[in-house]
């Protein structure tokens, strides 16, 4: 299914304005965990490297297939430490006791 | 190919970036950041799975290794101190980055020679964004975790020598998209941006490495989304771009915190510049210091107090016992807060993550805008570890390497005490006219022993 160059070229920009209304909006307080989250949904980069490693490959095609598998591994380890590492980090998170309303 | 099963595939990924966008939504208040950390989850779930299960992939058994061995070292990844955050998360922009470079690169040898234009300028784009951030950040995990030395390292004509090689790089990629068929240039265009990455880092210091982490996020985004145009993949390409914005966004912040330019951390080798502005001031100047039960006094007698962690805090590990600190005053109804510098530390955030993790409520952690017009109502501004961010030189000297930083006016403040180990310069070796003023307390040592020593006397005075 080939996408339509121009219509990649729109749907980039405007995620790029989408990401930045977004991400102005995060407090300073939740910087690092904001860049370990990022990190991990950039890691969806894997289901390239799986449909690469994937797929019916003609002859000799050893190569992008042993390519494909570390960059799965590569891709695989950001998402399950940078999800982890971030609920870690933001379970700290915590507002200061309210007092109680006696 | 069956139509259905592709637009069910499609609906799938629609559905992940939909996920992918609320997460990041989340994110922007801590009472809500937890869900999006699973919206994000979820939409990472959906995507994979959904690919897994498209009618094109045949063979399952290099994936599935892959996909375990990932996780294997992805757990301790997840797991590591919360000190040590920084430089994990420089590995993961560069495992991030070794991904997309290797997609890439297999994209090319699976397409050539029939490539066209556009495809062979964004996987050259992919490529040599993937591999200089690769290695940059290797070498700046490497220089955070002290492997390497964290020393600015410069020489003469470096500028000329790093833009050179990125130069030669893109010219070699313009060959690529006009001749896809000539293989032998295409290692090029990784192998030279590898060492231009290396390049980049040599000669970025400690203090730097909040912008620089930050642009190498972007980098890595950025990589990402080159990556979803070149296999066609919208939901890549708006990850990518979520990620770019974000590190841009970071850094450009940072960068102001600084008051430099992007160009000016990348090009300009900050270590370099100070050895000029300290060799003049002839010191005669007297500083005051003081004993931690002295200090513990003061604080006390206190109404309202602002710690100013930096670095120095995560080196000595003291956030726990800043944390004891913080409860023996509240304790005695001392008004306590935290004024966090954006550079504070060495990554975007920091100080924050190291206080929360010793349980300081997060509304007491107040930014610097924030906090700076509290300061003059101050009665003691409490600097742990924290040296240039309080700098009033930044303000009143103009020849200073650091005039028009904006700082925590801590100088404002009616009291302000120092933990610090010496004398000594700071990291950057700048003068630091604070420890000079007659309102300047010093409190010399480790920070975590002195923190503790003013806890103890706070306590009762035994030890």
């Amino acid at each position: 299914m080939k996408l339509d160059l121009m219509t990649s070229l729109y749907v980039f920009v405007l995620a790029g304005f989408i990401g930045f209304e977004v991400i102005r909006r995060v407090s300073p307080l939740l910087h690092t965990p904001l860049m370990s989250l990022t990190n991990a949904l950039d890691a969806i980069a894997v289901v390239g490297a799986i449909i690469i490693v994937g797929r019916e490959h003609e002859q000799g095609a050893t190569l992008p297939k042993v390519l494909g598998t570390i960059a799965i591994i590569a891709a695989t380890s950001n998402i399950v430490g940078g999800f982890l590492i971030t609920d870690r980090m933001l379970r700290m998170f915590k507002a200061s006791r309210p007092t109680k309303k006696t | 190919m069956t139509s259905t099963s592709d637009t069910l595939l499609q609906v799938t990924y629609l559905v992940a970036t939909v996920l992918f966008v609320l997460s990041l939504k989340w994110l922007s208040s801590p009472t809500t950041a937890r869900r999006g950390v699973f919206a994000g989850e979820l939409g990472m779930l959906l995507a994979v799975a959904g690919t897994l299960l498209h009618r094109g992939i045949v063979d399952y058994r290099w994936i599935a290794i892959a996909l375990v061995l990932g996780s294997i070292i992805g757990v301790p990844l997840g797991k590591v101190a919360m000190t040590k955050v920084p430089q994990r998360t420089a590995l993961s922009h560069a495992f991030g980055a070794l991904c997309v470079t290797l997609v890439g690169t297999s994209e090319f040898y699976l397409q050539t020679p029939n490539v066209p234009p556009f495809t062979m300028g964004v996987l050259s784009l992919e490529v040599i964004l993937g591999s200089l951030t690769f290695t940059g950040s290797l070498m700046a995990a490497g220089k955070l975790q002290e492997i390497l030395p964290q020393r600015p390292i410069t020489y003469k004509g470096q500028n000329i020598v790093n833009l050179g090689l990125l130069a030669v790089a893109i010219i070699v990629a313009a060959m690529l998209v006009a001749h896809p068929e000539r293989k032998e240039l295409f290692p090029l265009i990784v192998a030279i941006p590898l060492v231009f990455g290396v390049m980049m880092i040599i000669p970025i210091g400690g203090a730097d490495m909040p912008t620089v982490i930050s642009l190498l996020n972007s980098y890595a985004g950025l990589s990402a989304a080159a990556m979803g145009f070149v296999v066609d993949s919208n939901l890549l390409i708006i990850a990518g771009a979520l990620d770019g914005a974000s590190g841009f966004i970071l850094s450009v912040n940072m960068s102001k915190a600084m008051n430099r330019s992007f160009t000016n951390v990348l090009f300009g080798a900050f270590g370099q510049q100070q050895a000029a502005g300290v060799a003049g001031a002839q010191d005669t100047r007297t500083v005051r210091s003081a004993t931690p039960e002295e200090a513990a006094g003061i604080l006390e007698a206190a109404s309202k107090v602002v710690i100013v962690p930096g670095y120095g805090m995560a080196v000595a590990q003291a956030q726990h016992k800043v944390r004891e600190l913080y409860d023996a005053l509240t304790k005695r109804g001392v008004d306590v807060k935290f004024g966090i510098h954006p550079v504070a530390g060495r990554m975007p955030g920091h100080m924050n993550v190291l206080l929360a993790e010793a349980d300081i409520p997060y509304d007491k952690l107040l930014d610097m805008d924030e906090i700076n017009g509290e300061l003059p109502q101050t009665d003691v501004a409490l600097v742990i570890g924290a040296n240039d961010v309080t700098n009033p030189a930044a303000k009143t000297d103009s020849k200073s390497p650091i005039y028009g930083m904006p700082i925590l006016d801590v100088d404002k403040a009616r009291t302000a005490m120092v933990i610090k180990r010496s004398m000594a310069a700071g990291f950057a070796g700048i003068d630091n006219p604070l420890y000079y003023m007659d309102r300047t307390l010093m409190l010399f040592g480790d920070a975590k022993a002195v923190v503790g020593a003013l806890v103890r006397s706070l306590s009762g005075g035994h030890e």
